[in-house]
């Protein structure tokens, strides 16, 4: 399992979306995106993208007001997941056209699909944004 | 309904014109929150969101008991979303939840499915079971957006029931012709989870995985992905026989994450078999030389790094690149990288990290916290004993002008390094122990704990750095400024207990007794307070005792210290240490008069009387053993007078014999295994009267060995801080280190002796004149490699080590890991080398040693027939029969070389054997048919030694 979870944060520290590839329970879950909200959100431009916690790494990255942190195993490639970051950011911003902390929160569920389609199981499986959205625009067509 | 998600807002709309039958749920449906209302509302509501959430769960709860599908979809999606946003749990809603699965709708199932993938795991749904047969059937849909979401909720919430039932299903999609490529890529990264859920599907998985890996395939990206991490997770010994498979791949594939996964792998095998690096060097170089794509280029670093370090061109070439990375000034997370990648080298290469020096000493003081700590962890790993002065001097002086938190993480750093090993590092414990001293004098200081248990430690072990110890101790003691931090009480601790129990090197015992009872010590903490009047009562008793004996046998001054020195210590004849020529470097002790012990005796009293009604019940016991020593002493009259004659006084002499008995035995460091040593006494039969217990206490045994591999890590974590390199010191260093410490070096300046007497309480500060930047750090880069000898040529003070303790604990926890058994592997190596055992759901496996001798043993064979593969073979199948019986009938049968052949026939006894649901029947029935078969995968193995040769 490369990727452990991706969160999606806001500058307030709110989470937007939190998917985890692991089990944690309600209680765990709350308590490490507070720790990881803490630990990633004070620092600044000039810093890293990579922060050690607990056993793992969070590789992260900001975009406007959201911060797109990943969680991923300590010899899982950095710098890929950092591309894989800004593809699903592409992504999202390929299908709602500038993307904005409105568009994932009020359309949480296609979010989802994007990061199911690309992720599955911890291991990316999809790169390429057309297919990963042709599912998408087929599922908006048929409704 | 403005209301863009319109799958969702579609359903919920069509529901209110078409569910006008269900009367029960019209009025939910008329008038339910859209999923947009609700998140609007949450947004704006006045008391924040915890005011309006209890009302919309409720509303929730009521409107998911709909029979109206659309209005209970709708509910299960406001109520995924609060769940996964606001951490609500979402298990009471679990069945509803599985109720729309079979929905018709692909709109309505995809929901469901994401809010059963989101909330549903095996450990706290027990309704997965109800989801089978649902789940079968969606697997097997030709609509790859029902069996996509079927297959994530697969991967995220199996139980190990559901895999094993399911297995068969993956299987048949994993291989199926008809489904579209990206169904199959998913369906083999779900193999995955199911494999580690079921390790017996591995007979099925594996054998279908490994096809996958041609450099042409449409799954190739996933495959590799799944091998990685079976690699990296479990024993990689099995994949070795798919090598020569990985090294095609590596070859001739162009996808950036594929060859990350591929480089990844090849670090986990190259160890197992060295020969394989020959292979890898070429074409990882070529990576590294041309792809454009750092990331790639930085995994090549890593593999090289980390397991071809030995080869000379590939190392070069990496260290060459790495280079760009620690050096590049703009990007912060390629600076990062570099000095992470800097730290996966060994000793044996510290040439690397020399050339790169500079940078790394630089990043010291990169504004990043991460890119320090990497720094800081690399510049330790440069200290090495002719060094380690230079090095924690300046990084010292660094930490005075770093941020409170990196301070200390500097200081934990030299402290961890320098007491490695039982200080294996420190070759002169006196420039140790002041070191010690000067660490506390840091303003950021939180570190108390760990250098009370140094200085007390070096104590007990190091006999020659007593002296030094208690000077430290003194300067420490007297400075009424530290009772006031927190964070030195720990150390004042320790310094009052050393004060107490080494008083015979101290200079001045009355200074230190004045120090240990100041008004000011009321701000300490009892249990250090308690220490403090100890030290205090074994001062008193070594004053006496020597003011005493020196009045007993001497005529001079002098000789009053080198008397009761020789007593109060000697009493057992085992001190090596001669006082004499310490009391000859220090110069004349103050002399101890009947005033002196008349005054301290005074002091003791007054200050301690109050504490006799403490309220804390060490400091009251240890107070009143004090004011009762006092007080005795004070009742006799006879040496406090010019009489002659009075110290052959019989109770004085009686008082002198007894406090030298009760503290001249040396105390020392405890092995941790002590109490092993200890014979049990015949008549006590420990383990038999508790044998009864046995049954009930069953979980002891997990405690212990968890316990155990605790210890194990924390070495670990202690062996990798050892890859150090050889560094030089700095004169000008050392020259001021030299003066601020002269006392202690030898008398190559002779001067300097009498000047140092009594160093400045706060002389490190005073001392820290140089400049704020990090240029005095880069002094460090001006060394040359070369190392050169100690300038001291002080023998290093033996350190007492009780080592038969930690050799058995490492024996006992090396034990623990290697009883840890891994199913999965078992069941792949059975799968990928043919091992004769059957894999069980007991988790019996096959030892790595067995495998890693079979392996050993097919490279020899064929390296005595020189190229003749046939002849190996037959080697190989005798050695195979011989060791096994059920393939006896097989014996003669040609064998064939292609691993592929057997797997293709492995697999089509399968598909045979596919969808009929008595699949596990069919699966053992065909390991005991199939004898011929799984002779054949043992064959892989000799593939493998043919592409090493």
């Amino acid at each position: 399992m490369g990727i452990r979870f991706v969160l999606l944060v806001n500058k307030q520290g709110q989470t937007r979306l939190a998917q985890y590839y692991e089990y944690l329970t309600l209680e765990e879950r709350r308590a490490l995106e507070g720790e990881i909200v803490r630990k990633c959100l004070a620092r600044t431009e000039q810093q890293c993208s990579f922060v050690e916690h607990r056993n793992y790494k969070i590789v992260y990255r900001r975009y406007a007001s959201l911060f797109f942190l990943v969680g991923v195993d300590n010899d899982e490639n950095e710098l890929a997941i950092l591309e894989f970051i800004h593809l699903l950011v592409e992504t999202m911003d390929r299908h709602f056209a500038n993307v904005c902390e409105l568009d994932i929160m009020f359309h949480l569920e296609k979010a989802h699909f994007m990061l199911e389609e690309m992720v599955m199981n911890g291991c990316i499986v999809e790169t390429s944004k057309t297919i990963i959205l042709t599912p998408i625009q087929l599922m908006d067509k048929a409704s | 309904m403005a209301f863009a998600a319109s799958s969702s807002a579609g359903s919920a709309g069509s529901s209110v014109s078409c569910s006008g039958s269900f009367t029960p749920s019209l009025v939910d449906s008329l008038f339910q929150r859209s999923l947009d209302d609700m998140i609007k509302a949450l947004r704006s509501a006045p008391g924040g969101e915890s005011s309006l959430l209890p009302r919309i769960i409720d509303e929730i709860r009521r409107e998911v008991r709909s029979t109206d599908r659309d209005t209970k979809c709708l509910a299960i999606q406001k109520l995924t979303y609060l769940s996964s946003l606001h951490s609500l749990d979402m298990a009471w809603a679990a069945f509803h939840v599985l109720e729309l699965l079979p929905s018709s709708s692909p709109a309505v199932k995809r929901s469901a499915y994401l809010s059963a993938s989101l909330s549903f795991h095996s450990s706290s749904t027990d309704l997965l079971p109800l989801a089978t047969h649902q789940l079968r059937k969606d697997l097997q849909s030709p609509n790859p957006f029902i069996s996509s979401p079927a297959l994530h909720l697969l991967s995220l919430s199996s139980s190990p029931d559901l895999a094993l039932h399911l297995s068969n299903d993956l299987l048949s999609l994993i291989s199926s012709t008809r489904a579209p490529a990206a169904i199959r890529c998913r369906a083999a990264a779900t193999a995955l989870p199911v494999l580690r859920l079921a390790p017996n599907s591995a007979r099925g998985f594996i054998p279908e995985l490994v096809e996958f890996l041609e450099p042409s395939s449409p799954l190739l990206s996933t495959t590799v992905g799944v091998f990685c991490e079976l690699v990296s997770s479990g024993d990689p010994c099995p994949y070795l026989t798919l090598a020569p498979d990985f090294h095609r791949i590596l070859l001739e594939s162009r996808s950036n994450w594929v060859l990350i996964k591929i480089l990844k792998i090849f670090t986990r095998l190259t160890p197992l078999e060295p020969r394989l690096g020959r292979k890898l060097v070429d074409p990882i170089c070529e990576l590294m030389r041309r792809s454009p794509s750092k990331s790639l280029v930085f995994e090549c670093i890593r593999t090289v790094f980390s397991s071809l370090s030995e080869h000379e061109t590939a190392l070069r070439l990496a260290v060459e690149k790495v280079k760009d990375f620690v050096a590049a000034d703009d990007d912060p997370n390629l600076r990062y990288l570099g000095l992470h990648a800097l730290g996966l080298l060994g000793s044996n290469q510290s040439w690397a990290l020399e050339e790169n020096r500079e940078a790394v000493v630089k990043s010291l003081a990169d504004p990043d916290p991460n890119i320090r700590r990497e720094a800081l962890r690399l510049i330790m790993s440069m200290v090495f004993e002719n060094n380690v002065m230079e090095i924690s001097a300046l990084l010292l002086n660094y930490a005075l002008r770093s941020d409170p938190e990196f301070s200390n993480e500097i200081l934990e750093a030299i402290l961890l390094t320098c007491g490695r090993n039982f200080y294996e590092l420190v070759m002169d414990f006196d420039w140790y122990v002041s070191l010690l001293g000067e660490m506390v004098r840091n303003p950021h200081f939180a570190k108390g704990d760990e250098i009370e248990r140094q200085l007390i430690d070096i104590g007990l072990r190091v006999r020659e750095a007593r002296p030094e110890l208690v000077r430290i101790a003194r300067d420490l003691l007297i400075d009424p400024a530290l009772l006031g931090n927190h964070f030195l009480h720990q150390v004042l601790s320790a310094s009052a207990w050393i004060s107490g129990e080494y008083i015979q090197f101290s200079r001045n015992p009355l200074e230190i007794a004045e120090a240990l009872l100041q008004p000011r010590i009321s701000l300490l903490p009892s249990q250090v307070r308690a220490v403090y009047i100890q030290a205090v009562f074994k001062l008193v008793a070594f004053c006496f005792v020597s003011f005493v004996n020196g009045e007993i046998s001497s005529d001079s001054n002098c000789d009053a210290y080198e008397n009761t020195g020789a007593d109060s210590e000697g009493g057992d004849g085992e001190v090596e240490c001669n006082p004499n020529s310490f009391v000859g470097s220090m110069g004349t002790k103050e002399h101890i008069t009947s005033k002196s012990i008349i005054h301290m005796l005074n002091l003791v009293g007054t200050a301690l009387n109050p504490l006799s009604e403490c309220d804390e019940v060490e400091v009251q016991e240890r107070a009143r053993n004090a004011l009762g020593l006092v007080h005795m002493l004070n009742g006799i009259e006879e040496w406090k007078t010019e009489v002659e004659g009075w110290k052959t006084h019989g109770r004085i002499r009686e008082i002198v014999e007894l406090m030298n008995s009760s503290f001249s035995e040396e105390l020392g460091p405890v092995s941790t295994l002590a109490q092993m040593k200890i014979s049990v006494p015949q008549e006590l039969h420990l383990k038999e009267n508790l044998s009864d217990l046995a049954e009930v206490l069953g979980s002891n045994d997990i405690s212990l060995s968890l316990s155990v591999s605790f210890s194990l890590r924390k070495q670990g974590h202690f062996e990798n801080k050892d890859e150090s390199e050889p560094a030089n010191e700095s004169t000008s260093l050392l020259a001021e280190h030299r003066k601020r410490h002269g006392l202690y070096y030898l008398p190559t300046e002779p001067d300097e002796n009498g000047s140092n007497e009594y160093p400045r309480a706060n002389e490190f500060a005073l001392s820290s004149n140089s400049s704020n930047t990090t240029e005095d750090l880069l002094k460090l880069t001006d060394h040359s490699l070369i190392s050169r000898k100690m300038k001291s040529a002080k023998p290093r003070p033996t350190v007492v080590k009780l080592n038969e303790g930690d050799f058995l604990a490492t024996t006992a926890s090396k034990n623990a890991n290697e009883a840890k058994e891994d199913v999965l592997s078992g069941a792949v190596k059975e799968v990928l080398l043919g091992s004769e055992e059957k894999p069980s759901s007991s988790g019996k496996t096959i030892p790595e040693e067995a495998i890693q001798m079979r392996l050993k043993e097919t490279l020899i064979y064929s390296k005595f027939d020189s190229g003749s593969t046939e002849k190996s073979i037959l080697v190989e199948s005798k050695h195979r029969s011989s060791s096994s019986q059920k393939n006896n009938k097989n014996h003669g049968k040609e064998r064939r070389r292609n691993s592929k052949k057997s797997e293709d026939k492995d697999g089509n006894s399968r598909s045979s054997a596919r969808g009929s649901h008595h699949h596990a029947r069919n699966k053992h029935k065909q390991s005991v048919e199939l004898g011929d078969a799984a002779l054949d995968v043992a064959l892989p193995s000799l593939a493998i030694q043919d592409f090493l040769l």
